[in-house]
């Protein structure tokens, strides 16, 4: 699924940085990256976030073999983002929760903070 | 009046092992045909979505054996009937077409379909390598909006609940219905959970079937021995993840219903019967917010304790059943919603959730992910 497009950003995050879209042109910040900007169309280039934000809503996905919780996260940067939430107890999780970005075989995830 | 719906047809099978998809839709083409009393010679527009298998309408068109000078794949999911709807009503203004045949079938049953599997819409999705990896199936992108309505607005399971009670106070009276057993609020909340907070029983049914619409140009449907049912107002519009400014308390729904009630000259209130995609209970609470039949965030009050049973409810939905109890062919709903408004506007509905005098409904379709990317799409109609 990677591609010409893409590739920067899994080249990042295999090396513990979470990037995240900025257009040159408006300077607005987006996400998931790519290399238009979906606000005004300008040319964009990858900004590392900070890695910390906070839960704006999540799913435990409970009838499969193995649960897995869905979550979008609000980057202190603005941007929200579709994640997993890993090493945390499924029950435990809050919106508003604060977390961290961590790394999975090279793809960003979040954890409690 | 600038186009009607002339025929309606929905599948009786509810799982279809031994038939083809193409079987299914050439199936629905000759039920629609039935219904509305026209030859298969009178179709002169096909309309199809990502669910009619081959090149779409090349080989839809190719194996139904027709001569169409018109033809429309718009893919928008579950609401693509809808907008398909709405394409066929402009293309018979516009002199394009004059008898405009949609349909959709499909087998997810027998095909071992499932909401919790994760969905793939292809490697070239622009968002896929960013969103695949997190497992996002059907259901949990759908809890995900359900989880952020009630943190907003305090929105409880049991209001949620309130819409499959309703339902299926209307599917008993289906025999076709996969579900037809009477459920409580505390049947709903006690059912199995899926994805937090979506219970077994906020979730629609799967199953095998289809349907089929005919939408005609007003003096062909005059001429026809069916009661008249006139396209009054459409909207249509695609919501998703706005560059990373992810809001899930609302939905397209919002946009299309605004476009729809202009057009239609007319205002919630006045509407009698309401068909709303019922992919999971939120879905229905959701488009019914942002269609203003309530305000923003009171929807979990307004569905509750009954408001959406035929005969004692304000707003009677689904009296099919819909998809929390009668079916979800191809798992899409919006063939579905059209068909229903249309039974109710004739007269046609089961008498024991017929509207009296249904001269106004309206029937709404998401199709996609609400909690990514959907579609949304709205049609009032009117019996002339």
């Amino acid at each position: 699924m990677t591609n010409a497009e893409n590739q920067a950003f899994f080249d990042a995050a295999r090396e513990g940085r979470f990037m995240i879209g900025r257009c040159k042109a408006c300077k607005e910040l987006h996400y998931y990256p790519r290399a238009v900007c979906p606000f005004c169309g300008g040319p964009t280039e990858l900004v590392a976030a900070k890695g910390s934000g906070k839960i704006y809503s999540y799913s435990v996905m409970r009838r499969v073999e193995k649960p897995y919780a869905i979550a979008y996260v609000t980057l202190d940067e603005g941007v929200t983002v579709l994640t997993n939430l890993v090493d945390c107890d499924p029950d435990s999780i809050r919106i508003d929760q604060p977390v961290r970005v961590v790394f999975k075989d090279g793809i960003p995830m979040f954890t409690p903070a | 009046m600038k186009a009607c719906i002339a025929g309606i047809y929905e599948h009786p099978t509810r799982k279809a092992p031994d038939k083809s998809v193409a079987q299914l839709h050439a199936e629905v083409m000759n039920g629609a045909l039935a219904d509305a009393g026209l030859a298969k010679q009178d179709i002169d527009g096909y309309f199809c979505a990502g669910d009619a298998p081959g090149l779409g309408p090349l080989s839809m068109v190719d194996y139904l054996g027709l001569r169409v000078r018109h033809v429309d794949s718009t893919e928008t999911g579950g609401s693509s009937y809808i907008v398909h709807v709405a394409h066929a009503a402009a293309a018979i203004r516009a002199g394009y077409c004059n008898v405009a045949l949609i349909t959709l079938a499909g087998r997810p049953r027998s095909e071992g379909s499932s909401g919790t599997q994760p969905r793939n819409y292809g490697a070239n999705a622009p968002d896929a390598a960013f969103e695949a990896p997190y497992g996002p199936a059907t259901v949990n992108m759908y809890a995900m909006v359900a989880m952020r309505h009630m943190h907003e607005f305090g929105t409880t399971s049991e209001q949620l609940a309130w819409i499959k009670v309703a339902a299926s106070h209307h599917a008993q009276h289906n025999p076709n219905a996969m579900l037809r057993e009477v459920v409580s609020v505390k049947d709903v909340v006690e059912s199995p959970m899926i994805a937090d907070p979506l219970h077994r029983l906020d979730c629609c049914v799967v199953s095998d079937g289809g349907g089929a619409l005919i939408v005609t140009r007003p003096e062909i449907a005059k001429s026809l021995k069916r009661p008249v049912v006139a396209v009054r107002g459409t909207g249509q519009a695609i919501k998703g993840q706005n560059g990373g400014h992810v809001d899930l308390t609302w939905s397209g729904s919002y946009w299309s219903g605004r476009d729809a009630f202009a057009e239609a000259g007319v205002k919630p209130a006045d509407i009698q019967y309401v068909s709303i995609y019922d992919s999971f209970t939120i879905t229905v609470l959701i488009q019914l917010e942002d269609l203003g039949f309530c305000p923003k965030g009171a929807g979990g009050r307004f569905v509750a304790d009954g408001n959406l049973i035929s005969g004692s409810g304000r707003l009677p939905f689904n009296t099919d059943g819909g998809g929390l109890c009668n079916n979800h062919p191809g798992n899409r709903g919006g063939m579905t919603k059209v068909i229903e408004a249309v039974r109710q506007l004739r007269g046609e509905a089961h008498p024991a959730v017929q509207v009296k005098n249904c001269a106004l409904a309206l029937a709404n379709g998401t199709g996609g992910q609400l909690g990514s990317r959907h579609g949304s799409a709205t049609v009032i109609l009117e019996r002339a």
